[in-house]
């Protein structure tokens, strides 16, 4: 039964893990520019999870100083993903709008079919 | 614990924090001037005063030791702490005198290939990306230092998307995507230390570490972070976004990244293996060394041939930059402190000769438009001066005596002779027969073939692009012919990082 207790007491952490593998195998997997910044978020994302459930305590109250509480969580890795998610947001849009101009010039946002474009212009220089 | 780390340091100089500040501020200033002219002042006003600042930062800490600073008066590790020793400060120096060298160049070489609506963007991108990686350099903070980290990324990614050729949008765009990656791996590194010792403050880090060194968790931050920062500083194999970046980026920024960005990624390197887990011996735990000997290896042969079938210059150069950048993390995987005293050296001397090769490149793609070896035929003899500076790079580039390029392979033949790795100084002696081959074919393109007869001959270069390009070719020379100085502070830098602290 502890195994089981190990388990679910980890939850958050498995569901960290199991994002993280899904956003990365969209990055590397995935040919369409669009899903790869999909499977880059998810990816993020699953940082996020991580970092606020380590600083989340078993009924750790609000970090805001109040005599009846005695247990508080850790505010610090709550403000840092704050920080990463600016970053997260920031890294998206310029992303998306990369996504944008390389459709208007190449008329594709297919991987695939801009590769065979890009080469070849390769052989013609 | 803190107090006996504070001692015989000088505790807040304000210049410490003005050496990100101002360019992080002049960005937006930028923005507002909306004009190229303007714009382009307010950045050159601010790289000289930030390469000001740093040769004073430099010629503090040399003297009277680490500097640093709490922003906002809070005590480290509950603040965030600025702290500089010898090798950051070192590396400041290479960055800002790269970002100063280069404004000057940039006026024309700009209004040639962007569009003049976007110059003020341009000048407010570098400006960021210049405080980025100053900031990554003076942090005393693993998550501030991933903040920087970010702000010196996005902004490459930007001025990579800049370039004339459609792919550099592509090149930029891919380049974003392995450079987030990256990034995550980095900060998933850091929470799981975080997990483990509760500091985010890298000289404290390194004095928890021991305590919590033999854990799978630390094991597992360990190698995110190796990844994430092989993944930043183009270690081989992870180096596929560099080649294009490089290529299709506007000059000013392949000359800007190439001689700056990789150098401070391999910067955050030593910061993590040598002080986060400097009192630990890491190379028992984790088969860091030989995995990281075996990449550069790899690097300084693989992207050596693979530069010689290329007939884009840029791009040969681009690969010329991933075996360079073979031998800076050879020094670090020899772990000795003549091993690293190599590696940083030649993080300056790279960047010097880089930087005047690609200054080079930059004013033939100014005068002519083209840079594969083709349209380079007989170019020796219609633009001598600038060719003439190429040469010198391109023999620092093989370690030729004289040159900056001798004296870190010297050093790190030296470094890997005392090992008794023989076999190793031969492997660093053969890549640099690689390198003869292809920098030969471009000196054979540019001075023995007959020019091409064209109505009207390539531009003149203006002085403005010629005058930065001899200064970094000369430096190239000075550095070569005089290493006393930069061996010292690289030496000095060294002790510091193998003593720990």
């Amino acid at each position: 039964m502890a195994d089981f207790s190990d388990l679910f007491g980890l939850v958050t952490y498995w569901v960290a893990i199991v994002l993280m593998m899904i956003g990365f195998y969209v990055v590397i997997a995935q040919g369409n520019l669009i899903k790869k910044v999909v499977g880059l978020n998810i990816f993020q994302v699953s940082v996020f999870v991580f970092y606020i459930s380590m600083g989340k305590i078993d009924g750790g109250s609000a970090p805001i100083l109040d005599e009846a509480v005695k247990i508080y969580s850790n505010p610090l890795p709550h403000v840092l993903i704050l920080t990463a998610i600016v970053v997260g947001v920031a890294t998206t849009a310029l992303a998306l709008a990369l996504v944008v101009r390389i459709n208007r010039a190449y008329g594709t946002i297919e991987e695939d079919a801009i590769q065979a474009i890009e080469h070849d212009e390769e052989d013609l220089a | 614990m803190i107090e006996s780390l504070t001692q015989n340091m000088i505790t807040s100089d304000p210049w410490l924090i003005l050496l990100v500040v101002v360019p992080l501020l002049s960005a937006p200033v930028c923005i507002l001037l909306r004009s190229g002219t303007a714009a382009w002042s307010v950045a050159t006003a601010v790289a000289w005063s930030v390469l000001a600042i740093a040769l004073y930062l430099l010629n503090t800490v040399m003297e009277s030791g680490t500097m640093i600073y709490r922003i906002g008066g809070w005590d480290a590790p509950w603040g965030i702490e600025y702290r500089l020793d010898a090798m950051g400060a070192f590396v400041v120096v290479i960055v800002a005198a790269i970002g100063a060298v280069v404004m000057p160049y940039a006026k024309q070489s700009v209004a040639a290939e962007i569009p003049a609506e976007r110059h003020y963007l341009f000048y407010a991108m570098i400006l960021l990306n210049l405080s980025g990686l100053l900031g990554i350099a003076v942090t005393g903070d693993a998550f501030n230092l991933f903040v920087f980290l970010e702000i010196s990324s996005l902004s490459t990614y930007v001025l990579v998307s800049l370039g004339s050729d459609r792919r550099a949008l592509t090149a930029a765009y891919r380049y974003l995507i392995m450079g987030t990656l990256g990034a995550t791996f980095y900060i998933i590194g850091v929470g799981l230390m975080y997990q483990m010792t509760g500091s985010l403050n890298i000289a404290d880090l390194a004095t928890i570490m021991p305590a919590v060194a033999e854990t799978r968790t630390i094991l597992a931050a360990m190698a995110f972070l190796t990844v994430g920062i092989s993944l930043k500083i183009a270690l081989f194999p992870l180096h596929t976004w560099l080649p294009n970046a490089y290529t299709f980026a506007p000059s000013v920024v392949t000359i800007f990244i190439a001689a700056t960005a990789t150098k401070v990624a391999v910067y955050i390197l030593l910061r993590i293996v040598f002080t986060v887990f400097g009192q630990v011996d890491i190379f028992d735990h984790f088969p860091i060394q030989p995995v990281m000997m075996g990449m550069a290896i790899a690097a300084m042969f693989l992207a050596s041939l693979s530069a010689i079938w290329q007939e884009n210059v840029k791009r040969m150069m681009a690969y010329s930059s991933v075996a360079q950048i073979g031998y800076m993390v050879l020094g670090v995987a020899l772990a000795t402190e003549s091993g690293l005293t190599g590696s940083i050296v030649h993080l300056f001397n790279h960047a010097i000769m880089k930087g005047a090769a690609f200054m080079a490149i930059g004013a033939i793609v100014f005068a002519t438009g083209a840079v594969t070896l083709k349209d380079l035929e007989g170019i020796g003899r219609r633009m001598p001066l600038t060719m003439a500076a190429f040469v010198v790079a391109g023999l620092s580039l093989i370690g030729v005596p004289l040159t900056v390029g001798f004296v870190s392979k010297w050093q790190l033949v030296s470094a890997s002779l005392e090992l008794n790795m023989w076999p190793l100084a031969a492997l660093i002696l053969l890549s640099s027969l690689l390198a003869i081959i292809y920098v030969w074919r471009i000196f054979e393109v540019a001075y023995l073939r007959q020019p091409h007869i064209t109505e009207h001959g390539p531009k003149t270069v203006p002085l403005s692009m010629l005058i930065p390009t001899w200064i970094l070719a000369l430096a190239g020379i000075f550095f070569g012919a005089n290493a006393t100085l930069t061996l010292n502070i690289a030496h000095a830098a060294a002790r510091q990082l193998m003593g720990g602290l």
